[in-house]
């Protein structure tokens, strides 16, 4: 297909076009340039970004963009894990809201057991106990999807409704349904801001882990392994790939990123609502990979389109949020309304139609050049 | 064989779940169900035997509640209960707990043919229930509605508890109207939209904001009860620049959200500062904050029925609907005995 638009000197800036238009990345990438172009002719102080003292006097940033690449942090760690399950299983995880509350509880568990007046050392040593117990167990909530799903070959979207159903229970009975509200300051510096730094603590965490998982994919087989099993588990384990293992492994790290988000999200309020944490948050994290365009019955994917696709949400949602005449019942019909149209255009079939147009039309002139030439 | 390995391996892990399932309500002491599970029989609370004419002087309850785990509220609800219907003040009492409404009649069925005296019942849903409640009636079984009320004729039941919510509203507004600020600007945070709480604590202030001219909303959203949501939103009217300088949240969760938006946009608020913050529910924490003066005002919605239910099984019901007293409390006034007496 490029050869034949490389051919034609005359159709080469169209060619570039048509790769720009073909790539994985186009559609959330433009959906988000759109998004963009909305908020600056609606408004055009939507991108002001100013610094200034907060409430504990340090300098802080803040405006829409900050708050969006804040809010978006969860969303873009989900993404990552939601990516590679789709992937190797071919099906997606609806049980992360669900696990980002026991994942919460853990946390809280540990942490308000402590007095808020302990010295730094110790506090930070809490910290991270807490955090890597709250690794440990959403993994193995992770490992348990996976191996319902490598294993018994339960589909995964009812292999982790189980947990959809029961997590926020569970995470309740971690913490005995208390209300709990930790009064450390220190302890919200995870999801808000660490005194002296001006940008937000999740923007940081959110790239620590885009930085592993890179590091990850290009140092391993991951991706490799990940989209034979999905494309075709049977051939790939004739060819030495152990598809259980690999779907297993998925799960596992779609439930460190699960521990991470927790531990965010509690930090951000310091207390946690079992009944309400990350509500919805596995439908916004679907969402993502679809938007990125990946193909949501497993095989190839891209990363980097993932990770759009979650900053456009957040995108949407906040410039939602901004608005004053969108009415609070109707706030969901209006996302819905965007996401339908983005997730019809991203849609591999959407896309496929538009090739084979695009190729017909280039075929049907490059007919006509030969033609001439014959002539 | 491998097969048989199989099969003993999944069985294994499904107890495994079962027990897990059991385990996660063992924390609350009850028969909570799993919304996934059919109904199962329900656990006597009392240590009781089955022996009934030994324990004839009892008053034998059945309760039906919401799933504990549901929210502060509920929790608050589910232990005052369990304090007041003890073997100690005459009662036997059985619970059962489910968020779905099919699941509730079916386990009122089963309270009427155990042939308890009293079905105490907070549905799930409105409807639905007058089958259950005409088999009640015939099988003599009396039946006292608590904090929900159902579509059903009012023969039918005892009494029914209740909270007025939108009288909650208007304690609140009646409250920040008395502050006389010379304009009001307020940012409205609401629960789940429909929800019964959100249209009586939205209604109030609404009609208000209405009448008079210095009153307007800055910005009306929902957040459905979840403090991030709350966090985003308040976010996102400081980054459009508008002022605001009331905050009416529906419930402390959402105003906690608010105000570390509001901490970390520098945005005083409490008693005295820039922004007035109120929510409702009254839960232990949220009035700690009222105490400290970082709150201006919280709305309780009282969850201790049960006083109400003792005292008209044991004198008789006055009066078909029981509207609870609800107390809104003020930072400069409540007292640390408030906090332990109404904290929930």
């Amino acid at each position: 297909m490029t050869e034949s638009a490389t051919n034609n000197s005359k159709s080469s800036a169209k060619g570039i076009l048509l790769k720009i238009v073909r790539n994985q990345l186009f559609i959330p990438l433009a959906a988000l340039l759109l998004l963009v172009l909305f908020n600056l002719f609606t408004d055009p102080g939507f991108f002001d970004i100013v610094l200034k003292p907060s409430s504990t006097g340090s300098l802080i940033l803040s405006g829409n963009l900050i708050t969006i690449i804040d809010n978006a942090s969860e969303l873009v760690i989900l993404a990552i894990g939601m990516t590679l399950v789709t992937s190797a299983s071919g099906g997606q995880d609806i049980s992360v809201g669900a696990t980002i509350a026991i994942a919460g509880s853990t946390v809280l568990r540990i942490v308000k057991t402590q007095a808020s007046d302990i010295p730094g050392g110790k506090f930070a040593g809490i910290i991270i106990i807490s955090f890597l117990l709250c690794v440990v167990v959403s993994a193995a909530f992770g490992a348990f999807n996976g191996a319902l799903v490598a294993f018994f070959k339960i589909q995964p979207m009812v292999a982790t409704l189980i947990l959809f159903t029961a997590g926020r229970s569970i995470a309740a009975w971690i913490n005995n349904n208390d209300n709990i509200s930790i009064n450390d300051n220190r302890f919200g510096y995870f999801g808000n801001f660490i005194p002296g730094i001006p940008v937000p603590t999740p923007v940081f965490i959110t790239v620590i882990c885009l930085i592993v998982i890179a590091v990850v994919l290009k140092l391993t087989n991951l991706r490799l392994y990940s989209q034979s099993v999905g494309i075709n588990a049977s051939s790939s384990r004739l060819n030495g790939i152990n598809p259980k293992m690999i779907k297993l492994l998925t799960f596992v790290i779609l439930g460190v990123c699960v521990a991470v988000c927790g531990f965010i999200k509690v930090s951000r309020t310091s207390s946690i609502t079992y009944s309400v944490i990350a509500n919805n948050i596995e439908m916004d994290a679907i969402l993502a990979v679809a938007l990125g365009g990946n193909n949501l019955g497993g095989g190839k994917f891209n990363l980097t389109a993932s990770v759009i696709g979650a900053y456009v949400i957040q995108f949407l949602t906040t410039t939602l949020y901004k608005f004053k005449e969108i009415d609070s019942s109707s706030i969901s019909a209006y996302k819905a309304v965007v996401v339908i149209l983005l997730i019809i255009i991203s849609s591999p079939y959407i896309r496929k139609r538009f090739d084979d147009l695009k190729n017909k039309r280039l075929a049907a002139k490059a007919q006509a050049n030969v033609g001439k030439e014959a002539n | 064989m491998k097969k048989f390995v199989k099969m003993l391996v999944s069985s294994a892990l499904v107890a495994a779940m079962a027990f897990g399932m059991c385990a996660c309500n063992g924390g609350n002491g009850g028969a909570t169900q799993a919304p996934t599970q059919a109904p199962a029989p329900t656990e006597s609370a009392t240590d009781a035997p089955a022996d009934t004419t030994a324990t004839g002087e009892l008053i034998k309850v059945g309760i039906i509640n919401n799933d504990p785990n549901e929210s502060g509220y509920r929790t608050a609800n589910d232990k005052d209960m369990k304090e007041t219907f003890t073997k100690e003040n005459g009662y036997e009492a059985s619970f059962f707990y489910s968020l779905k409404n099919e699941d509730q009649i079916a386990a009122a069925q089963k309270f009427i043919q155990d042939e308890v005296d009293y079905l105490l019942i907070s549905a799930a849903g409105t409807s639905g229930w007058d089958g259950v409640l005409e088999q009640a009636k015939k099988a003599g079984i009396k039946v006292i509605l608590f904090d929900r009320t159902i579509d059903a004729s009012e023969d039918l039941y005892e009494a029914s508890i209740v909270s007025d919510m939108a009288k909650e509203g208007q304690q609140a507004v009646d409250w920040l109207a008395s502050q006389g600020l010379s304009e009001y600007k307020i940012l409205h945070i609401q629960g789940v939209m429909g929800s019964s709480a959100q249209i009586g604590r939205s209604g109030a202030l609404n009609d208000k904001v209405k009448a008079e001219a210095n009153w307007s909303i800055v910005k009306q959203q929902t957040a459905e009860w979840s403090e991030e949501t709350a966090q985003q939103i308040v976010q996102a009217v400081i980054d459009s620049g508008e002022k605001f300088n009331v905050i009416y949240a529906e419930n402390d969760n959402m105003a906690k959200g608010a105000v570390a938006a509001l901490d970390k946009a520098n945005i005083s608020h409490g008693v005295g500062k820039d922004v007035i913050i109120i929510g409702f529910d009254c839960n232990s924490w949220a009035l700690k904050e009222l105490k400290a003066g970082n709150w201006n005002y919280d709305g309780q919605c009282n969850p201790f029925q049960a006083k109400y239910i003792d005292e008209i099984i044991k004198n008789g019901a006055k009066q078909k609907v029981v509207i609870m007293e609800e107390k809104g409390f003020d930072a400069k006034t409540i007292t640390d005995d408030d906090v332990a007496k109404y904290g929930i």
